[in-house]
């Protein structure tokens, strides 16, 4: 097809609960987003059909657009003539809880780490990760593969060349626990082998048989060196073939789709590599949902995702709690609330997923427990978007039992834009309460744009810059974001904590001058399209970027919210320890965003 | 038009259900289409793989891999009783030979070269799955599974733990509102299915496990009393695997909540009969609620008030609903009128909502999210 001549595209994300469907229409020779619709997911009884709820979402939207999208009998009307139909159809999908993968490797935090990069950039979800030193014996793990039935398994470990014992040994774990895959009890279960080329034989003999396995390059092939693609795609062919050929109603999805059909996280994954390397900025993205929160990140042009699993509003929402600890949700509340009614409201949100805050004070509450979330979150990706790890300790695998850690790929005070997704976010009531969310899980240094997608269009957005990159930044830029403004905070030299109250960086901003203080936080509000010249100077022990102490000019964009200049405390957010103190600082530092 | 989701949990006093019994691998079905069969019936069968046991023969007997499979005294396949010889070492001059016995009874399913290990398995032990429900089979799934029909009662509630039970329905509390009172706990109660109100605790449910009640179906339990019961925090909302020493079934949710009135005196009207009960709740995609079905031979005689909700599907202006949220939590309320326009909420958000009439004839708009629809 002759990408030019497209005017009309249909794009779908079929997530587990929804189908949302995008219109992309070429007006005055740019493409924007025309309008959206969505439909309940038909994957499971009594529809079993995904391309019910695809065509259900596309006649919401050809209602919305004024037009039709499909005809009669159900099809796409193709091409686009005379007011009527689309000229492309593509699709991604989470439908079912997406792609569920196991992975193994031989060193925790070598080749695991690798294999857990490959899948989580493939779009998976990692159920597990084990290894042969992860320090559980073998009927542990045996009992994990069999317990765990994961849409597929990636194997890797050992470096070309190298000892071969140690992946050979997790292979027999494996065909020891003989894994059945989720979907249904007749297939065999898709097994990448990814590891040490010297073993493949032994590989083929032990899982040949009892999996659907295959084999490509090997994602650490040298103890320096990552090759993470050969992987990454064999997952994504694999998902198309094995797992979604079992979904219901996915084999005709795929024939009604143009292009090949993405999971939704490799799918924004690719649409934040395109605008980083656009712009030639550093991003941090995070989509919070239900039941999981993604992270991803660009730095220096190197993508990393993750995912956790257990991390979410809803279905997961008192995980959180579990693992973040009651006090820590609590300390972002600005009233007090009782424990044991805390922990109910809590697990009443996850029993009644779909229900929303109507009291201000049951809001607070969400959004306390999506800080913790994020913060989590973010802190998973900052370990697992890291340099390779190991590599000062020579080339005797045996050796690198005793593992070395990398340093994380992520630089707070180098990260331009930050992006907000996921309804909590979004559908904040107000947006100050979206960028005070934000701000306070990831903590941004120096200066960072403030970002949310206004409707979570990124899956589409994605599969669609795959092959029209520009159509795909333009509706990102243009129709995709809402742009909240920017966070202006100083990082303190490591280890020391300001003392409250003290300054700690004047500026200006558009000519008018600010003091910032220990422990405060300022709004300057700058309408959104509006670009603003800030002159900052950090004081001794400080940095915005330019080194401690130095001075910064830069030209930023306004936003809905304003500029949020941050001095309450950097690397770490100092909360007074009183709890009245704590509680007034929160009133304080609410009333100042809300304006 | 995509409309505000209004889930609905199922109360109804006659229906006809279907239950896939599936087998977790290939086996054999050992019921026939049209059977009659009770809840302990078992319809099902297969074998599953038995535990594994990985040998490091190579370090055993102190030679190198490669060497393994030569010193192996048993092949792929064979099978071997606990403490046979499973290997032996060549020794130096035929002496000093090291020997290697089984840990286990089992078959030697591979032994590697590369990595000097073998792998042994124990024979595979059986699994069955019973029918759960009275009724008699409709279908029959090839080596998977049946499919049994019965008709009944059937009660969704909110959230449960444990699994599967059957017991005879036993109304414990009088009314809705009444907590579980552990003084009269006894083990008359043993069996059981009790019916409770309002409220119970993590001690009223351990007395319960001690007197061997089968199940526990409440309005409500505080989220620190279901912690101590189960013995950790609940993270993620997945159960049904709890061995916990019985089902645990709530019916409105965390906190003191009366459980509905048309809950409870549907429960009344069938104390003393035999019920299925399953805590198992999945909260995702591929929505499982707890569940109580009382098979029944034929329709009971129906209340006017059971009718006149019958008459009213989906969200709609008459129709019964709880409250699934605060203000008025595990309220009931009746729908007066569907206003088309969002309005805006106490929260800053503008959400569609409902006007309801509460049963204390208060009047109130709430967001339409926070209905849960009182289903037939």
């Amino acid at each position: 097809m002759n990408k030019e001549s497209v005017r009309a595209i249909l794009a779908t994300d079929c997530g587990s609960t929804t189908t949302k469907a995008i219109l992309i229409e070429k007006i005055d020779g740019e493409y924007r987003l025309t309008v959206r619709g969505e439909a309940p997911t038909t994957v499971e009884a009594p529809a079993e059909d995904v391309t019910q709820g695809v065509r259900n979402a596309a006649l919401e939207v050809g209602e919305l657009a004024g037009r039709p999208i499909i005809d009669e009998n159900g099809d796409f009307i193709k091409p686009y003539a005379d007011g009527k139909g689309i000229d492309l159809y593509l699709s991604t999908s989470s439908a079912g809880g997406g792609l569920q993968m196991m992975v193994a490797g031989v060193v925790s935090s070598m080749s695991a780490e690798s294999a857990q990069r490959a899948a989580l950039g493939a779009g998976a979800v990692v159920m597990e990760v084990l290894s042969s030193n992860d320090k559980r014996p073998a009927y542990e793990k045996i009992e994990i593969i069999r317990r765990l039935r994961p849409d597929m398994v990636l194997l890797s470990g050992g470096v070309d060349g190298g000892i071969q014992k140690h992946v050979v040994e997790m292979a027999q774990l494996f065909g020891a626990a003989d894994p059945r895959p989720r979907l249904g009890i007749n297939y065999k279960l898709p097994v990448i082998f990814a590891g040490n080329k010297d073993v493949r034989e032994q590989i083929e003999r032990i899982l040949g048989k009892k999996t659907a396995l295959e084999i490509v390059d090997n994602l650490r092939p040298a103890i320096d060196r990552e090759n993470l693609q050969p992987a990454r795609q064999k997952i994504q062919s694999q998902f198309l073939e094995h797992v979604m050929a079992h979904a219901p109603g996915y084999p005709n999805l795929m024939k009604m789709a143009d292009e090949e059909i993405m999971p939704t996280p490799a799918a924004v994954g690719l649409i934040m590599q395109k605008i980083a390397e656009l712009r030639h900025i550093n991003i941090l993205g995070v989509d919070i949902g239900g039941a999981t929160t993604d992270v991803f990140s660009v730095f220096d042009g190197v993508f990393n995702r993750t995912v956790s699993a257990n991390y979410g509003m809803s279905y997961s929402i008192s995980n959180v709690v579990t693992d973040a600890g009651l006090d820590k949700v609590g300390r972002w509340m600005s009233f007090t609330i009782d424990e044991a009614d805390l922990r109910n409201r809590i697990k009443n949100k996850m029993i009644r997923p779909t229900s929303i805050p109507y009291l201000a004070e049951d809001l607070e509450i969400e959004q306390a427990v999506c800080r913790e979330a994020l913060r989590l979150s973010f802190g998973q990706h900052y370990q697992l978007a890291s340099g390779l790890k190991g590599l000062q300790r020579g080339n005797n695998i045996d050796s690198m039992f005793d593992e070395e850690r990398g340093g994380s790929l992520i630089d707070p005070l180098r990260l331009n834009m930050l992006i907000g997704s996921g309804g909590v976010l979004s559908h904040a009531p107000e947006r100050w309460q979206a960028a005070l969310m934000l701000t306070d899980s990831f903590l941004p240094c120096g200066i960072t744009q403030l970002t949310v997608d206004s409707i979570f269009m990124m899956p589409q957005l994605g599969v669609l810059s795959a092959i029209m990159p520009e159509a795909a930044a333009n509706v990102f830029e243009k129709d995709c974001l809402i742009e909240l403004g920017v966070c202006l905070a100083p990082l303190g030299a490591s280890g020391r904590k300001a003392e409250a109250g003290k300054e700690i960086m004047q500026g200006q901003i558009d000519g008018e001058a600010f003091t910032l203080h220990s422990g405060e936080l300022l709004l300057k509000k700058v309408p959104q399209g509006k670009t603003v010249k800030v002159g900052l100077q950090p004081k001794r022990g400080f940095d915005m970027g330019a080194g401690e102490g130095k001075p910064l000019e830069r030209e930023v964009k306004g936003g809905t919210v304003g500029l949020v200049i941050d001095g309450r405390g950097r690397p770490a957010l100092q909360l007074p320890e009183e709890e009245n103190e704590r509680i007034r600082k929160m009133q304080e530092w609410r009333a100042v965003m809300a304006g | 038009m995509s409309s505000a989701y209004v889930p609905g949990l199922t109360v109804s006093d006659f229906m006809e259900l279907k239950l896939e019994r599936r087998l977790p691998l290939k086996g054999k079905v050992v019921v026939k289409v049209g059977q009659k069969v009770s809840w302990n019936t078992v319809v099902a069968n297969t074998l599953l793989p038995g535990r594994v046991e990985l040998v490091n023969v190579a370090s055993k007997l102190g030679i190198a891999p490669e060497e393994v499979l030569q010193a192996m005294r048993r092949k792929e396949g064979e099978a071997f009783e606990k403490d046979e010889l499973l290997a032996q070492s060549k020794g130096l001059w035929g002496f000093f030979k090291s020997n290697l016995y089984s840990p286990i009874t089992g078959t030697l399913e591979s032994v590697s070269e590369v990595s000097g290990l073998a792998v042994l398995r124990a024979p595979a032990s059986p699994v069955e799955v019973n029918a759960y429900v009275n009724g008699e089979i409709a279908e029959v799934m090839e080596d998977e599974g049946v499919v049994v029909r019965t008709q009944g009662a059937f009660l969704q509630g909110i959230f449960g733990i444990g699994g599967e039970s059957a017991g005879e329905i036993c109304m414990f509390c009088k009314s809705p509102s009444e907590e579980t009172d552990i003084n009269a706990l006894s083990r008359e109660h043993c069996g059981k299915i009790l019916i409770g109100g309002s409220y119970t605790t993590c001690a009223f449910l351990k007395k319960a496990v001690e007197c061997g009640v089968k199940a526990v179906v409440v309005g409500g339990i505080s989220d620190r009393d279901l912690k101590d019961f189960l013995g950790y925090d609940l993270g993620v909302a997945i159960t049904g695997s709890e061995q916990v020493g019985l089902t645990l079934i709530l019916t409105e949710g965390f906190g003191r909540i009366n459980m509905a009135e048309r809950t409870f005196r549907l429960l009344q009207a069938n104390s003393g009969r035999w019920a299925s009960v399953s805590g198992a709740t999945q909260i995702r995609a591929g929505v499982i609620r707890p569940e109580i079905i009382i098979p029944l031979s034929e329709r009971p005689e129906r209340s006017e008030n059971a009718e006149k909700a019958e008459g009213v599907k989906g969200l709609a202006v008459g129709a019964a609903v709880r409250l699934i949220r605060e203000p008025h939590f595990g309220e009931l309320a009746e729908v007066v009128s569907l206003p088309p326009e969002p309005e805006l909420i106490p929260t800053g958000a503008k959400v569609r909502v409902a006007e309801l009439k509460l049963e204390g004839g208060e009047v109130m708009r709430l967001p339409r999210a926070n209905l849960e629809l009182i289903e037939n």
